[in-house]
């Protein structure tokens, strides 16, 4: 008995000991990215085996699914790192990364000038912003014996501001001449809490129905009185549950409700990774910002065939130098992962964004080699 | 063995370790309680302080912290209120049929189980009430929409998911009654069993004997217990974060799909992505919950400690 209780106790001291090493050493490495540091860079643009270190980021919750694909790929290939990324929100990464809290972040929103000059001032140089994840946004709807429909960006704002409260409302009826239409009330659905999905929803119509859709771009729903569900599963459950709803959510989460077809031009358009992917190619990069800072002032109103403009597109967030050489590769050979084919297709499959073109991904790459110390 | 009781027992008041120990650690805890309380006030008012002095155009909502705040205390109060009015008679009915009307064994079975429901995370509960119970509340509330349409509860439209002020009430009923049920059912068990035979002995029927003895004998702990339902009702979050489809200001209509959210839910949903003011300011709304809460308590306190002397108990 006696002997018994000796051992449990060496055992819990033991375990007990390695716990507190084991979290030291990790607290060590937070933040400094890596304190026993790589030798090799990724200069080559090929993943490098030979990193070490831990790196931490922070940011928008939309991108956690592709982070936690991207950091188990880029582990998997250099066994001694560690990468974390705390979802915290998109405003909070910024924060962080800004303050030098974390060595990389997420943004659904590319920095605004004041946030640009003192990323700036903290990267002591310049900053490097990239679209890295680009996930379209289904229009969802829960119509009995309805699995799509065509609808302008003049009907979505009308139905999403309660203008047009039924389905077979003449602009849905015009738009729609196959489907038969019940009378049945519409129940538009959207976010409860701050969301980027939003943000970038909002954005779309008031960029291409500015008519009918009064309301600014904002992460908070402005319309008062539609049905408010928790995030995007919230929405999802919501329209599935509700007969005549409509919402809009994650594409990767709409499986099994109707989808809209979105006017684009002349033509309607089905949610498809290849037509998200498609809007940053007709997007011009916002003016006056830095070489490396690939910001893109999307062009929701494209009339371009055979593009889906309802997209989020989240950044990701580095800088072009670090004070020591280790976090910089450690930036580097993630940022080069992400980039990668491999990388984009690994946050496809498990967050079912949108991979990056070949063309575009050639052009962010010269950002990512650009990542050094400053030193 | 401890060596403290093998001595003999002596006279006059003997300081030992034990005591000074046990005196120590319970003050200690007492204090401690008292600090937390504190600490736990300052910070919301710390917190809360920039969002007070702000002006209403650096708002959420560009219209000022009180006009903020106020659909929201709003939805706090009307979802706890009508939580409450559900749970009490439920409470008070399953308290008496433990305690006076059930066989012995069912009874003990049916108080066990209603403690279980204590133990459910929030979080289940607001599972269950999205998915399980709106959706069957969709055609009742749709009923109630077109015959009691003149009542400004039942206004409508009805919403179509039922994820309404009426489904969050009818889960933050359920959460609350396991603790008000068994406060309401200790008082009842502790009914002098002399006033109870007296009344029986006098002619009264069981119902009558119920009402004559057991009723006022428990009124207090009715009153207390329903008072502990509130503040839980008051400050539960996630079961409403998730039922509730609150996107609009005060209404009393409870069955649409636009409701005055609540203070906890709405900190939950909006903290996640918040930065800057709009933190201070959602802390300003946990601080006006906090003296809500608070103010709730002290009221209960003071109307069991009012009704003490007349519950028969004496």
């Amino acid at each position: 008995m006696r002997n018994w209780r000796a051992r449990t106790a060496a055992i819990a001291v033991v375990s007990a000991l390695a716990l507190v090493t084991a979290c030291s050493s990790e607290n060590e490495d937070e933040g400094s990215g890596g304190s026993s540091g790589g030798t090799s860079g990724g200069d080559s643009g090929s993943p490098a085996s030979e990193l070490s270190g831990s790196l931490a980021g922070a940011g928008a919750s939309s991108q956690d699914a592709a982070q936690q694909a991207w950091m188990a790929g880029f582990q998997d290939a250099n066994p001694d790192v560690t990468v974390t990324y705390d979802p915290a929100g998109s405003g909070a990464g910024r924060e962080q990364f800004i303050a030098g809290g974390v060595a990389f972040a997420g943004s659904d929103a590319y920095l605004d000038e004041e946030e640009l000059a003192a990323a700036n001032e903290r990267c002591g140089g310049e900053v490097v912003e990239l679209p890295i994840y680009v996930s379209p946004i289904a229009v969802i709807f829960n119509l009995p014996g309805v699995e799509s429909l065509n609808l302008s960006a003049e009907t979505i704002a009308g139905i999403f501001n309660q203008q047009i409260t039924t389905w077979n409302d003449d602009a849905i009826a015009a738009d729609n001449p196959e489907v038969e239409l019940p009378d049945t009330a519409i129940t538009p659905v959207n976010r409860a809490d701050d969301s980027g999905t939003t943000e970038n929803f909002t954005d779309y119509l008031a960029a291409v129905a500015p008519d009918a859709w009064p309301h600014e771009a904002s992460d908070v729903w402005p319309v008062e009185g539609g049905e408010a569900a928790q995030g995007t599963s919230g929405v999802v459950q919501a329209v599935t549950s509700g007969e005549g709803t409509i919402g809009y959510a994650d594409a990767s989460q709409a499986s099994g409700l109707g989808t809209v077809h979105v006017g684009v031009g002349d033509q309607f358009t089905e949610y498809s990774p290849e037509a998200a992917a498609a809007v940053l190619e007709v997007s011009e990069r916002a003016e006056g910002r830095g070489e490396h800072d690939f910001a893109f002032d999307l062009a929701r109103e494209t009339t371009e065939a055979g593009t889906y403009p309802i997209v989020l597109v989240s950044y990701g967030l580095a800088c072009a130098a670090y004070d020591d050489a280790a976090t910089a590769d450690l930036v580097q050979g993630y940022f080069n992962y992400i980039l990668s084919p491999e990388g984009q297709q690994a946050a496809a499959d498990t967050a079912g964004s949108a991979p990056l073109s070949a063309d575009l991904s050639q052009q962010f790459q010269a950002a990512v080699d650009a990542i050094g110390s400053a030193a | 063995m401890p060596s403290t009781t093998e001595k003999t027992p002596r006279r006059g008041t003997v300081q030992r370790p034990g005591d000074r120990v046990f005196a120590g650690a319970s003050t200690g805890a007492g204090i401690t309680i008292l600090a937390i309380l504190a600490g736990v006030a300052a910070f919301l008012v710390i917190e809360a302080w920039p969002a007070l002095w702000a002006s209403d155009e650096e708002m959420p909502d560009g219209e000022g912290l009180v006009l903020y705040v106020w659909p929201l205390l709003f939805g706090t109060l009307i979802s706890a209120t009508f939580a409450l009015l559900i749970a009490t008679p439920f409470a008070v009915a399953i308290a008496l049929f433990i305690s006076h009307y059930a066989p012995r064994r069912v009874a003990v079975t049916l108080g066990y189980l209603i403690d279980l429901l204590a133990a459910v995370p929030s979080i289940i509960f607001g599972l269950w009430g999205a998915a399980e119970l709106a959706p069957l509340t969709v055609e009742p509330t749709q009923w109630l929409a077109d015959n009691l349409g003149f009542i400004p509860l039942f206004e409508g439209p009805a919403s179509a998911t039922g994820r309404t002020m009426l489904v969050a009430s009818m889960v933050l009923a359920v959460m609350i009654l396991p603790i008000t049920t068994a406060v309401v059912r200790e008082a009842f068990l502790q009914t002098p069993r002399l006033h109870e035979e007296a009344s029986l002995a006098l002619g009264a029927t069981r119902w009558e004997m119920i009402r004559m003895a057991v009723l006022p004998f428990g009124r207090s702990a009715i009153i207390g217990g329903a008072m502990l339902g509130l503040g839980r009702a008051l400050g539960e979050t996630m079961a409403v974060a998730i039922v509730l489809s609150g996107s609009a200001g005060v209404t009393f209509n409870i069955i649409g799909s636009g409701n005055p959210s609540s203070i906890a839910a709405n900190i939950a949903l909006r903290f996640p992505e918040s930065s800057g003011l709009d933190i201070n300011v959602l802390i300003a709304s946990g601080l006006v919950l906090f003296a809500v809460t608070l103010f709730v308590n002290m009221g209960a306190r003071a109307v069991i400690n009012r009704r003490r002397d007349f519950s028969g108990a004496n």
